[in-house]
């Protein structure tokens, strides 16, 4: 039962990674209609958004001191982040929680990078077929990785998590069970709350607020819409944006489970877009839910129970469960009628 | 041959002629090396392969290098098996694709659009994961099926005794070193693109042409289109697996990395970088794209310099800071960029391209000829 429940919790933090760019995805999908490859580079350039921070906080000035000495006889370098100099201690706090902090940075370098892209590259693609969008955006996710490995290099780059979140907390002590029998660690805690109140967020907005009401509108019958007098353009690209900031914060986050190099993007994107289509082209709860779904699978196909079983079942779990529900569930999860369907 | 037209033979004898006196006219290019062109005809099969699914039939498959990579363990084991001759490599490898191709398409072929790229994709990422996983003993996982002096080579046994060393890869015979390889992957090559040139013109072509425009309404006419659909990716499956195993009978390794999915990636930027649904276009992709990773990626900054040298000092400096990041490590970029580009603008490719270049000259000689008529004629 325990290790039932420790598997469920195990999946809980990549179902969020795959919810989060999942619902990306979709939104994408359902404003423009566009299939967007370039989402997993957007996940990517978030990641390095925290590394960019991190760099930033950790800068250095060097003065050469002038009467310590080394042991080689020359004067000793004296390294002191600017961060202390300006702040003090408070400025090792900012450092220790870089990866956060740099959340604040990603949420407009990515509406920026987001805008940009749509206006730029995918507003003409609007009318082209999906293979010509798939194309198109398969090679700028190639220019944007490459331009990133061309700055930070190929290698992964690991990014500390603040130190007050390392360790596991105790949740089976919350359940009242035996201390330490079902610990989770942290961050990984963290990471699933941050995606349910991100996740959460986007629906509220799509929900309660007229800019997300217009944008629904738009998605049932853009043309309709247009005709009323509204700029629905606008409104989807701006939604462009919040996508892209999604996978930004997403990317951001998951800095410290997975550290970051230039193909971490396409390695979520190739299964972001199974979990998509398995919840159902153009679904946003779809979305969500195929991808707490599919991430709790494959934690517990990684059990070693399972694995005794059928060899191999945690590296093919995702595909597996793709195939089979695309071949039984011609819409996926929870798609609508008509969205997609031959 | 009989019932070809005449733009079709001489379009055959012009690659022909092209490909037999490459040694020749890709030595400035720096190109001619024989490894590199046995690269450019595999790849060409690869590419003319998976046209006749993407271009002819129009189901956008995003798992060709599956079928590519099994081809390549299939021929690396019937040389481990069997005998050094390629020949048998190349009929198994073949055989072994179209059988696998022809259980991924029978599932896949259900679906079509992206549901069919995304079911292609989710079985060649299968593959590649259980390649190196649990197929291990098959596929010898991360370090490569290779061959090793304890291999039975059944056949090769019989008529002679093991020499020292590992032996290497024949066909009918004939050593597949040098540019006598490459001459052997020529003539391959220019085999797999006659047969794609039969099948384009053939009704059997017209029937998968029909598929791509509009399937409903080729199902309405009372075609059942399932069986042309599945034949096609079964064919051309087995041309990929044709191109495995002519990689392993080049070079005879094979690793699961082929299986990947950049790799059936790749596949389709050559077709569209060439031109999707023309003959010529894939050929024409993967030679480029080829000569891009294998050229491009070895320059370097020392190599720029030398080649602007005839600029001013300051100015060199400057354009080879510029260029360095497209070319060497990062010919990707480049790579990415030409085909967001290619997209863009050009969507036919290459031989879009070409035809266009075409229509300009042709454009411009007609009043040419006006005129000259006009002058010719007598003033009255």
């Amino acid at each position: 039962m325990d290790a039932i429940f420790l598997q469920f919790l195990n999946g809980l933090d990549k179902g969020g990674a795959y919810a989060l760019i999942a619902l990306g995805l979709t939104l994408v999908f359902g404003t423009l209609g566009v299939v967007n490859f370039a989402h997993g580079a957007l996940f990517m350039l978030g990641a390095f958004c925290a590394v960019t921070v991190r760099r930033f906080l950790t800068m250095e000035s060097v003065t050469l001191s002038a009467t310590e000495k080394t042991p080689w006889g020359t004067a000793l370098e004296v390294r002191v982040p600017y961060i202390n100099t300006w702040f003090g201690d408070f400025g090792n706090v900012l450092v220790d929680y870089s990866v956060p902090i740099s959340i604040l940075v990603a949420i407009p370098v990515m509406l920026i990078v987001g805008v940009v892209m749509e206006r730029g590259l995918i507003k003409h693609f609007y009318k082209r077929t999906h293979a010509e969008q798939i194309l198109v955006t398969f090679g700028l996710a190639i220019v944007l990785q490459e331009i990133v490995k061309a700055i930070f290099g190929a290698n992964p780059l690991p990014q500390p998590m603040p130190s007050s979140m390392n360790g596991a907390a105790d949740i089976g002590l919350w359940l009242g069970m035996d201390p330490n029998i079902l610990t989770y660690p942290w961050w990984r805690l963290v990471y699933f709350l941050f995606s349910v109140v991100v996740i959460g967020a986007v629906f509220a907005f799509l929900q309660f607020t007229t800019f997300g009401m217009v944008v629904r509108a738009g998605m049932a019958d853009r043309e309709t819409v247009g005709l009323l007098g509204i700029n629905i353009d606008k409104r989807f690209t701006i939604m462009f944006g919040i996508a892209a900031v999604v996978a930004g914060m997403a990317g951001a986050m998951y800095t410290p489970l997975l550290p970051p190099n230039f193909h971490i993007g396409m390695d979520f994107l190739v299964l972001s877009f199974v979990v998509v289509v398995v919840g159902g082209m153009g679904s946003l709860p779809g979305a969500v839910l195929a991808g707490f779904l599919l991430g709790i699978l494959q934690s517990f196909a990684s059990m070693n129970e399972i694995k005794a079983i059928i060899p191999g079942i945690d590296q093919v779990i995702i595909y597996l469960v793709a195939v089979v529900v695309l071949l039984a569930m011609p819409r996926g999860l929870l798609g609508r009628r008509g969205v997609m369907e031959n | 041959m009989l019932t070809m037209n005449r733009k079709d033979i001489l379009t055959f004898g012009l690659l022909a002629l092209a490909v037999f006196t490459m040694p020749i006219w890709l030595a400035p290019f720096g190109a001619s090396y024989p490894d590199l062109l046995q690269r450019f005809m595999i790849y060409a099969i690869l590419a003319i392969g998976f046209n006749i699914l993407f271009g002819l039939t129009g189901y956008l498959s995003f798992g060709h290098a599956a079928f590519l990579g099994v081809g390549s363990y299939t021929a690396v084991w019937s040389f481990k098996l069997f005998t050094m001759d390629g020949t048998l490599a190349l009929l198994l490898s073949v055989i072994t694709a179209g059988l696998f191709a022809l259980v991924v398409g029978f599932i896949s072929l259900r679906r079509s659009g992206i549901y069919f790229s995304i079911l292609t994709l989710a079985f060649a990422e299968m593959s590649y994961k259980l390649a190196y996983s649990v197929l291990t003993p098959i596929t010898n996982g991360e370090t490569g099926l290779q061959l090793t002096l304890q291999d039975p080579r059944i056949l090769d046994r019989m008529f002679g005794e093991a020499g020292a060393g590992l032996p290497a890869t024949t066909f009918l015979g004939l050593d597949m070193g040098g540019y006598t390889g490459f001459y052997i992957c020529a003539v391959i090559m220019l085999m797999a693109f006659f047969l794609s040139m039969r099948i384009a013109g053939s009704p059997f072509g017209m029937m998968l042409k029909g598929i791509k425009s509009n399937q409903t309404r080729m199902n309405y006419t009372g075609f059942n289109t399932k069986p042309y659909a599945l034949a096609a990716f079964v064919i051309s499956g087995m041309y990929a697996g044709l191109a495995g195993g002519l990689l392993a009978v080049a070079d005879p390794l094979a690793g699961a990395e082929r299986m990947q999915w950049t790799a059936s990636g790749e596949v389709v930027l050559m077709t569209i970088l060439g031109g999707v649904g023309t003959l010529l276009g894939p050929v024409f992709g993967a030679w480029i794209i080829k000569y891009f990773e294998n050229i491009f990626s070895a320059f370097n900054d020392d190599l720029l310099a030398q080649i602007f040298s005839w600029m001013p000092d300051g100015l060199r400096d400057f354009v080879v800071t510029i260029t360095s990041p497209f070319v060497g490590e990062g010919w990707h970029l480049t790579l990415g960029l030409v085909f967001v580009l290619v997209v863009v603008f050009l969507p036919g490719g290459m031989m879009e391209g070409f035809r266009r270049l075409g229509d300009l000259f042709r454009r411009q000689t007609p009043p040419d000829k006006a005129s000259g008529k006009t002058s010719t004629q007598p003033a009255e």
